[in-house]
């Protein structure tokens, strides 16, 4: 990086750190806080219409919909985070290209099944093997993001489903009085007054969805616990220019100091959002302020 | 317009005659912690004897290949379901993994594995640390010490320093550079070999990728280079063929 690091032997004290903070390996641990914080900003949103869509499913009157979300809301729940990212990633992975193979090269010869492999024809992989590495990349992470949202979006909507009950029932009876249809009603009375009771149970969801990105390592996605322990561990100085005992704890240290500030700051703006939500409500919390601003 | 289609129509041929192939790129998977078979660099790359041999033998082999890193624990199924097209990552050849995937011939010798703790007399039948699914896993195992498995070589190391360990066992050549810059660690007792050395790992319905790769392995044998390459990476003592 600076030009004073071409022999760091010779070097000591804060120009060796200096060095050594910005080696090829560290600019990926930086990269990687991005990766982390990208897939926060995707599979939040996105989490949160899979538990928006499920709660309305699972509350629908038609009622095979209404199974579908239920049992959507309570399989999702019960499997362990683990065991549904290794399972699911693989099988909806391999369940694509089952689908692009059946319909690229319905002529293929071979099993597709042979023993323990797997084997589609090359026109039918996912990504196809003659793609660079950041296509691999990128399919990946979008794995990542699918499976994070189906997984966080069950516990949304089982959050969701509640809020939507928490409504005051005369409310909607209201609407309905006034002419509204079942529809209006929802949108117009339920789901602008629902948020301030699912807020409570959203923010808990996010606050664990942070928390939980180190799972992306199981599919292959490299996030900051990664580098960190790879970065972290001893290195001789036969294998690298900077070597240096077991620094794991160091390394561990920093990634305790991102994971609090980054809680701490969702912290704030969290309950910004619910001094906001909280405005005008028919809850205890609003007649507080409704009080305190008379 | 006619030349549009004309040309389009010739790129679809050429990349149909390249997809024939099977293979446009081969995807290499390695560990990328496991110094100096394969680890990453400074730099974040791949590194180590086992990129530079495999480099080698995709030049010989006239493939374009690309490097790729997977946990260890996962390595196999990776591999089988298709993640990666091969296995470059120190692996032993045994009979066990030779039913799930196909190797080609060694690129290894079969060579020592050795125990290391912090004193020359520490008990080998107490706690003996080593990495999950390896062969000397295993062989600790039949010995009847308490095995204590862990994911990489590094946190192998990590618990015989912490004490959590009386001694590990892995392979030598992993060991030798750390007790050699260790004040604490030493060898104890007497090497052991295990297994038929270390060979790449591909899928048993890819048997025309694993011919090219053999017979790149063996052009490497037969000129001398692969020699040169081992005692480069792993010291004048290391056994050759």
């Amino acid at each position: 990086m600076f030009s004073y690091c071409t022999d760091p032997e010779t070097l000591s004290g804060l120009t060796w750190l200096s060095c050594y903070l910005t080696t090829g390996k560290h600019m990926a641990l930086y990269g990687s806080v991005f990766t982390v914080l990208l897939l926060l900003a995707i599979t939040a949103p996105v989490a949160l219409g899979f538990g928006f869509g499920g709660a309305m499913a699972a509350r629908s009157n038609f009622a095979p919909l209404s199974w579908l979300g239920k049992a959507y809301i309570a399989i999702v729940r019960g499997v362990p985070d683990i065991a549904f990212f290794l399972f699911f990633v693989i099988a909806l992975d391999q369940g694509l290209e089952w689908l692009t193979h059946q319909a690229v090269c319905p002529d293929w010869p071979d099993a597709i099944r042979q023993g323990n492999d797997f084997v589609v024809c090359p026109e039918a992989k996912l990504p196809s093997g003659r793609a660079p590495q950041y296509v691999h990349e990128a399919y990946g992470f979008s794995l990542a993001v699918l499976t994070f949202a189906i997984v966080f979006g069950a516990f949304a909507a089982n959050t969701i489903f509640g809020a939507m009950r928490a409504v005051p029932r005369a409310q909607m009876e209201t609407a309905e009085a006034y002419g509204m249809t079942r529809r209006q009603a929802f949108w117009r009375v339920m789901v602008p007054q629902m948020w301030v009771f699912a807020l409570p149970g959203l923010s808990n969801l996010w606050m664990v969805l942070i928390k939980a990105t180190p799972l992306l390592f199981l599919l292959g996605v490299e996030d900051i616990v990664y580098w960190a322990r790879e970065l972290g561990t001893s290195k001789t100085s036969r294998f690298s220019d900077y070597p240096h005992p077991d620094w794991r704890m160091w390394y561990f240290l920093a990634l305790l100091v991102f994971y609090l500030g980054f809680t701490k700051v969702s912290e704030v703006v969290l309950d910004r959002v619910m001094k906001r939500l909280t405005k005008g409500q028919a809850t205890a919390a609003g007649e507080a302020q409704r009080k305190a601003a008379a | 317009m006619k030349k549009l289609i004309l040309s389009a129509a010739a790129l679809a041929l050429t990349a149909g005659a390249a997809l024939a192939d099977g293979h446009g790129v081969v995807r290499m998977g390695t560990e990328g912690a496991y110094p100096p078979y394969n680890f990453l660099n400074d730099a974040g790359e791949v590194d180590g004897f086992e990129r530079e041999l495999g480099d080698e033998l995709c030049k010989r082999a006239e493939l374009t290949c690309e490097w790729v890193t997977n946990e260890w624990d996962s390595i196999i199924p990776n591999l089988v379901s298709g993640n990666y097209d091969t296995i470059i990552a120190g692996m032993s050849i045994t009979d066990e993994r030779d039913e799930v995937i196909d190797f080609t011939q060694n690129y290894i010798p079969p060579e020592a594995s050795a125990y290391v703790a912090l004193s020359a007399d520490a008990d080998l039948s107490g706690v003996v640390a080593s990495q999950t699914s390896t062969i000397q896993s295993g062989y600790v195992a039949e010995s009847g010490a308490t095995l204590l498995e862990f994911a990489t070589g590094d946190e192998i190391i990590a618990a015989v320093r912490s004490g959590e360990a009386d001694a590990a066992f892995f392979q030598g050549s992993f060991l030798e550079p750390i007790v050699e810059e260790s004040d604490d660690l030493v060898f104890v007792g007497e090497p052991v070999p295990l297994g038929g050395g270390v060979g790449m790992g591909l899928r048993e319905s890819d048997g025309e990728l694993r011919a090219k790769f053999d017979a790149a392995i063996a052009s490497m044998k037969a000129d001398g280079t692969l020699n040169t390459m081992l005692k480069k990476w792993f010291g004048e003592d290391q056994l050759t063929f």
